[in-house]
C-alpha cells in the first residue's frame, strides 16, 4: 500500500514540478480565501464577486483582459500560502486577497518578499497594511471603524449607557473593539458592559445579552459579523430586552440570513459601505448578476468588496499602462505609483471616489443606515 | 434573581448537551467507540427539520419525525459502510475513521446546502413562562428541552435495564465475543446502538436550533465535542451520568460568563472538568453504573 | 530468546537506515532540484510544513505508538513552543545575528514546551484511555484560550503583562509581543533562502528522528513499551511507571515544541486559533496512517497528508470533501481486516515469497493498541 501511494506521489510531485509559463495576452489576476471550512461564506463571496467583477471589465475593453484564478484557504495561513505559491506557478501578476485577516498577514509577508501588489477586499486589520507599501485594502480599516462608531454614537447622542459584544477570538472584532474603547473614553461614552465570545462557545450567546441587560445598557455595540449578531438579536427578544443595536460593516448580510426574522432587526443601526437594496443601477446590476450566478442568491458586502477590488486593479491597470508580459514586480511598482500618485479615484460598489494613500488604508465614507422595515435607510437623512 | 436567571440559560445549554452526551454515550457504551460524527449527524437533523418545518410549514412533530428517520438511516449507512468493516481492528483506526465521517458529512453540507447561514424558526411556538411577577422569563424551548432529555433518559434506562433487546445490548457491551456464543445478533445490536443514537441526535438538533437559532455545516462540531467532554465528564457510557454531565457543564460554562470572564469561560469549563477527573478518574456517575451501558 | 533479540536488532538497524535514508533522500533531491532552480513556488512553500508536521508526527508516536497512550492535544506542545519561540524572536532576540537568533528561539520553544509538558504530563498520566485523551484536549483549549487573552509588551517602563485589554497600556511607538486574539504579525523566516531553511528543517527532523530511535532501542525504551503492552506486569517488575511515562510524554513535547518554532518562522504569521483539536487530530491521523510506533511511516504519512489537498486544488469546492472520501477509503484499505487479507492474498499472488513476513511484522505494529485498548475494557 505505502509503495502505492509513494508511487502516486512521486508522480504527482514530478507533475507539480514543472513550472507553467504566462501567457502574454492577459493579465493574470489571482484570489485568495476560504471557500471550505467554517468561513466559507466569506470566501464564496468574494470569489463570485470577483468573477462577476473580471466578466465586467472584460467586456468594458477588450484591449485589457483580466484573466482570474481563485484558490481556497480554508481560513488557514499555511494553506493560504500554498494558495499563494500556486497562484505565483500559474503565472499571477497581481493578487486580489486574501479574505481574511490571518491568512492575509503570511501571505502579505511573502508578497513583499516577491514585491507583488496585494489588494484585500476584507482583511481589515491595521497590521496588514503595516506589513509593506505593496499592500493595500478595500475595506475599511479596524481601528477606523472603530473610532468612527464611538464618535457617531456619541456625536449623534445614541444612547447613554453601552454596552459591548464582541468576538475576543476573531481579529477582525478584537480589532474594533480596541479601538472603540479607547475611543469611547477619550470621548466620555459611558461602557457599562463589555462582553466577549469565542468561536468555541459562540453556541449560546444569551449570558452575554442577559449581562448588558442587568448592566442597564441601553445601546449595545455589535463589532461582529451578521451571523452571531442574528443571535444576538434573536436572545434579546427573547427575553424581552428592548435595547438599540449598532454595528459596523460586518452587520451587512442580516437582513438576507435565510429563515431570519428580519422584524427583528428593525432599527439596528450599523456602519457600512454597502447595501444590497440600494436602487443605483450599479448595485442592481450587480445584485442581479449574482443572483444569476449563484442560483438567486443576494451578495453581501463581501461580495461587493471583492467586486471592487477587481474594479480599482483593472482601472489601476488601465491607467499605468500595464501589459500582458510584464513579471509582478513591474506590474507591482506601475499600479503602486498610480493608486498612490494622488489623482486617482476610483468608484465602486463600495463607495464613490475611493483613494488610497501610501500607507494602504482606503479613503471612502462609509454610510450610517438604519433598518426600517426591513431595509436600508440612511441615518443622516 | 439575576443569578436565577443565569442559571437557566445555563440549564437551557445543558439540557442540549446532556442530549446529545445520551447520543455519544450508547454508542459507546455498546460499540465501544467515540463517535466522532455524532456532532455532525445533528447537522444532518437540523438541515432537516429546517427544511420541512422552516421552509416548507410541516407540522413539528412530523418534521421532527422526518429528520429522526433520516438520521436513523444515515447512522446505520455510516456503521454499516464506515464502522463495520473495522470492527476487529485496532480502535483508534475506527476513530480516524468517524473523523473522515464527519469531515465528509460537513463538506457534504456544505455543497448540498451551502455555507451560508441559516436562520432556524423554534419548533416551540409557545410563549416564554414569566414567574416572580415578570421579573425572570423563561423561554418555552429551555423546558420543553429539560423535559424532552429526561424523558429519553427515562425511557433509555428502562429499554436497557427491563427489556429484551436491551439486555442484549448490555451482553454485547460486555463481551461481544461470549454475547456472539449465546446467539445474539452483535451486528443488529449495534447497528440498532447506531439508529438509536442517530435518532437522538435528530431530537437534539432540532431543539439545539430551537434555542440557539444559527444553522451552518459546522454547527454540530463544537456541541458535539463539548458532549463529549460532557459524557467524559459524567462517567463515559453512563446515561444518567451523560445527563449528569451535560447539565452541568451548560451550567458551569454559563456561571463562569456570567461571574468570571466571557472571554476565559471556555478554560474555566476545561480547568473544572481536569479537577473533576483527578478527584474522580472515572467521572462523576462512572463507578456508580457498574454495568456500562 | 536470543533467536528473537537478534532478529528484533536487526529489525531497528533497518529501522534506522530506512528513516535517514528517506529524510537524506528527500534532501539530496530537494537541493539538487533547488539548486537547478526547476522546483515550482508551491513545492518550496511545502517543504517547511512538510518537516514540521513530521516533527510533530514522530513525537506524538512516541506518546500513541510507543507509550501506548491516546493524545488530542499534542497541538498545545507547538503552541507553547512557538509562542515563546516569537516572544523571543521578536522581542530579545530582535536585533541579533540571525544564526545566534534562530538557535536560542528553537531552545527557547522546546523549553517552554518541555515545561508546559510537564504541567500537562504530571496530572494527565494519570489518566489512562479516552479520559486521558478528553484531559490532553483540555489543556490544549485552556492554552489557547489563554494566550487568546494574554497582552504582552515591552516598553522602556519594562515588561508589561495583562489578561485583559483595558490594563494593558504601552507608550507610543513600542510594539506589543502578544495582543489578545489578533494574530502577531511581522515574524521574519529563518532566510529568505528557501532551501537554507529546509535545511534547518531537516537537520531538526534528523535530531527528532535519532531521539526517539535511540530512545526506543535504549533501557528506557524497552521500559515504555513494556507499560504499553502490561501496566501491571511492568510495574511488579519494578519499573516506575510515572518516570517512563513522563520521559516519553516530556521528550514528546519538547520536539513538538520545535516544530512549532520552525513552522511559525516560516509561516510569519502566529494565529492561536489554529492550534486547536482539530490540528491535533490532523497529525494523529499521520500516526495512524503510517503505523503505530512506525517512525519511517510517520514521516511518510505526514509529507503524503500536508501534500494531498494541495494535489486536490484542481477540484476547488469539492478538494475537502473528496479529502475526506480520500482519508475513509485509505483507513478501510489499511486498517479493515477484510481488506488486508485480500492485500495479503494479491501480494502473495504477485510476489509469493517475500511480501508475507514484512506484512505480518507491520501488522503487529498495529494491532499493539487494540491488545491494549480490550485489556483496558476487561478491567
Amino acid at each position: 500500500m505505502k509503495r502505492i501511494i509513494t508511487a502516486v506521489l512521486t508522480g504527482a510531485l514530478a507533475a507539480s514540478f514543472v513550472m507553467s509559463a504566462s501567457a502574454a495576452e492577459t493579465i493574470k489576476i489571482g484570489g485568495i480565501g476560504p471557500i471550505t471550512g467554517p468561513a466559507a461564506i466569506y470566501g464564496t463571496n468574494v470569489m463570485h464577486g470577483m468573477e462577476i467583477a473580471v466578466e465586467d471589465v472584460n467586456a468594458s475593453n477588450p484591449d485589457l483582459q483580466f484573466e482570474l484564478q481563485f484558490e481556497d484557504d480554508e481560513h488557514d495561513p499555511e494553506k493560504s500560502l500554498n494558495a499563494y505559491n500556486t497562484l505565483k506557478d500559474w503565472g499571477m501578476q497581481l493578487l486580489g486577497g486574501t479574505v481574511t485577516t490571518s491568512p492575509c498577514l503570511a501571505v502579505g509577508a511573502e508578497a513583499l518578499n516577491d514585491n507583488m501588489l496585494l489588494l484585500t477586499p476584507s482583511a481589515s486589520s491595521q497590521d496588514v497594511i503595516d506589513l509593506g507599501d505593496n499592500v493595500f485594502q478595500v475595506c475599511f480599516t479596524d481601528p477606523n471603524q472603530g473610532l468612527a462608531s464611538a464618535d457617531y454614537i456619541k456625536d449623534q447622542n445614541l444612547g447613554e449607557k453601552i454596552g459591548v459584544i464582541y468576538n475576543s477570538a476573531d481579529a477582525y472584532s478584537s480589532g474594533i473593539y480596541s479601538t472603540f474603547m479607547a475611543e469611547a473614553e477619550e470621548i466620555g461614552l459611558e461602557v457599562v458592559a463589555e462582553e466577549a465570545f469565542t468561536d468555541d462557545n459562540s453556541t449560546d450567546l444569551t449570558t452575554q445579552v442577559q449581562s448588558c441587560q442587568n448592566a442597564g445598557a441601553d445601546l449595545i455595540f455589535l463589532p461582529i459579523y451578521y451571523t452571531p449578531a442574528s443571535q444576538v438579536l434573536i436572545a434579546a427578544d427573547k427575553m424581552d430586552y428592548d435595547a438599540k443595536f449598532f454595528g459596523c460593516d460586518g452587520l451587512d448580510g442580516l437582513l438576507t440570513v435565510e429563515g431570519f426574522d428580519t422584524a427583528l432587526a428593525e432599527g439596528v443601526m450599523l456602519l457600512t459601505p454597502f447595501v444590497a437594496s440600494a436602487e443605483d443601477e450599479k448595485t442592481q446590476d450587480f445584485v442581479a448578476k449574482y443572483a444569476e450566478k449563484t442560483g438567486g442568491d443576494v451578495p453581501n458586502q463581501f461580495a461587493a468588496d471583492g467586486y471592487d477590488v477587481v474594479g480599482a486593479l483593472y482601472a489601476a491597470c488601465l491607467e499605468a499602462g500595464v501589459t500582458g508580459d510584464m513579471d509582478p514586480s513591474e506590474v507591482c511598482e506601475a499600479v503602486k505609483a498610480v493608486l498612490t500618485g494622488g489623482e486617482f479615484t476610483f468608484d465602486g460598489l463600495t463607495g464613490e471616489g475611493m483613494t488610497w494613500d501610501a500607507s494602504g488604508a482606503v479613503s471612502k465614507a462609509p454610510r450610517g443606515m438604519i433598518i426600517e422595515n426591513g431595509e436600508y435607510v440612511s441615518l443622516d437623512a | 434573581m439575576q443569578f436565577l436567571g443565569y442559571l437557566i440559560s445555563g440549564i437551557s445549554l445543558g439540557s442540549v448537551y446532556a442530549l446529545i452526551a445520551l447520543g455519544y454515550t450508547m454508542v459507546y457504551g455498546i460499540a465501544k467507540m467515540l463517535n466522532f460524527a455524532h456532532g455532525d449527524v445533528i447537522m444532518v437533523g437540523g438541515y432537516m427539520v429546517y427544511f420541512t418545518f422552516c421552509s416548507r410549514g410541516w407540522h413539528p412533530l412530523l418534521a421532527v419525525l422526518f429528520a429522526m428517520a433520516v438520521c436513523t438511516l444515515l447512522g446505520i449507512t455510516i456503521e454499516r459502510v464506515a464502522y463495520r468493516p473495522l470492527r476487529s481492528a485496532p480502535s483508534l483506526a475506527v476513530l480516524i475513521t468517524a473523523i473522515g465521517v464527519s469531515f465528509l458529512l460537513q463538506n457534504s453540507a456544505m455543497l448540498l446546502w451551502k455555507s451560508d447561514p441559516k436562520s432556524f424558526t423554534s419548533i416551540i411556538s409557545m410563549d416564554p413562562i414569566s414567574i416572580a411577577g415578570g421579573k425572570l422569563s423563561i423561554p418555552a424551548e429551555t423546558i420543553v428541552t429539560i423535559v424532552v432529555s429526561v424523558i429519553i433518559m427515562i425511557v433509555l434506562l428502562w429499554f436497557v435495564n427491563k427489556t429484551r433487546i436491551g439486555h442484549a445490548m448490555k451482553a454485547v457491551s460486555e463481551d461481544r465475543g461470549a454475547a456472539q456464543l449465546m446467539g445474539i445478533n452483535v451486528n443488529g445490536i449495534i447497528s440498532l446502538t447506531f439508529a438509536i443514537g442517530s435518532s437522538l441526535a435528530a431530537v437534539a438538533g432540532a431543539l439545539l436550533l430551537s434555542s440557539y437559532p444559527t444553522l451552518v455545516p459546522t454547527t454540530g462540531a463544537m456541541p458535539g465535542i463539548k458532549a463529549f467532554v460532557a459524557a467524559v465528564f459524567g462517567g463515559i457510557g453512563s446515561i444518567p451520568g451523560a445527563f449528569l454531565g451535560g447539565v452541568l457543564l451548560g451550567v458551569i460554562e454559563n456561571l463562569s460568563k456570567a461571574y468570571i470572564s466571557t472571554q476565559l469561560s471556555d478554560a474555566i469549563v476545561f480547568l473544572v472538568l481536569i479537577i473533576v477527573l483527578l478527584v474522580k478518574p472515572t467521572g462523576l456517575l462512572g463507578k456508580k453504573i457498574a454495568v456500562k451501558v | 530468546m536470543a533467536g528473537n533479540n537478534q532478529k528484533k536488532r536487526k529489525k531497528s538497524t533497518k529501522t534506522y537506515i530506512l528513516s535517514f535514508a528517506l529524510i537524506l533522500g528527500f534532501w539530496v533531491v530537494i537541493e539538487i532540484l533547488g539548486h537547478m532552480g526547476i522546483l515550482s513556488s508551491k513545492i518550496l512553500g511545502l517543504l517547511i510544513p512538510i518537516c514540521a508536521y513530521a516533527i510533530m508526527a514522530v513525537s506524538l508516536n512516541l506518546v500513541v505508538g510507543f507509550l501506548g497512550e491516546l493524545s488530542l492535544g499534542h497541538a498545545a506542545f507547538m503552541l507553547a513552543g512557538a509562542t515563546a519561540g516569537v516572544v523571543f524572536y521578536n522581542g530579545a532576540g530582535l536585533n541579533m545575528p540571525q544564526i545566534p537568533r534562530v538557535i536560542i528561539t528553537l531552545i527557547i520553544g522546546a523549553a517552554a514546551a518541555g515545561i508546559f509538558g510537564v504541567i500537562v504530563g504530571v496530572p494527565v498520566l494519570r489518566f489512562s484511555g479516552d479520559y486521558l485523551a478528553i484531559v490532553t484536549l483540555a489543556f490544549c483549549q485552556i492554552l489557547k484560550n489563554v494566550l487568546s487573552t494574554t497582552y504582552l509588551g515591552v516598553d522602556s517602563g519594562g515588561i508589561h503583562l495583562a489578561f485583559d485589554q483595558s490594563s494593558f497600556r504601552l507608550e507610543p511607538g513600542a510594539k506589543p509581543l502578544i495582543k489578545g486574539a489578533q494574530p502577531i504579525s511581522g515574524i521574519n523566516k529563518i532566510s529568505p533562502d528557501m532551501m537554507i531553511s529546509f535545511t534547518v528543517g531537516i537537520a531538526l527532523l534528523i535530531l527528532t528522528v535519532t531521539f526517539v530511535l535511540n530512545l526506543m532501542n535504549s533501557r528506557a525504551g524497552r521500559a515504555i513499551t513494556a507499560i504499553r503492552d502490561d501496566e501491571i506486569a511492568a510495574k511488579s517488575i519494578g519499573i516506575n511507571l510515572t518516570r517512563y511515562k513522563l520521559m516519553a510524554f516530556i521528550s514528546s513535547a519538547v520536539f513538538a515544541g520545535l516544530a512549532g518554532v520552525i513552522y511559525v518562522l516560516n509561516l510569519s504569521t502566529l494565529d492561536f486559533k489554529k492550534y486547536d483539536y482539530n490540528l491535533s487530530i490532523n497529525v494523529l491521523v499521520m500516526v495512524v496512517l503510517g503505523g503505530m510506533g512506525n517512525v519511517p511511516g510517520s514521516i511518510i504519512a505526514a509529507a503524503v497528508l500536508t501534500l494531498l489537498p494541495e494535489l486536490l486544488r484542481d477540484f476547488s469546492q469539492y478538494r475537502m470533501f473528496i479529502y475526506s472520501i480520500v482519508l475513509i477509503v485509505i483507513m478501510l484499505f489499511t486498517q479493515a481486516p477484510a481488506f488486508v487479507q485480500l492485500r495479503h492474498r494479491l501480494m502473495a499472488m504477485i510476489r509469493p515469497k517475500k511480501s508475507m513476513p514484512e506484512e505480518t511484522v507491520e501488522k503487529a505494529d498495529g494491532s499493539y493498541f487494540a491488545e491494549h485498548a480490550d485489556r483496558k475494557e476487561d478491567e
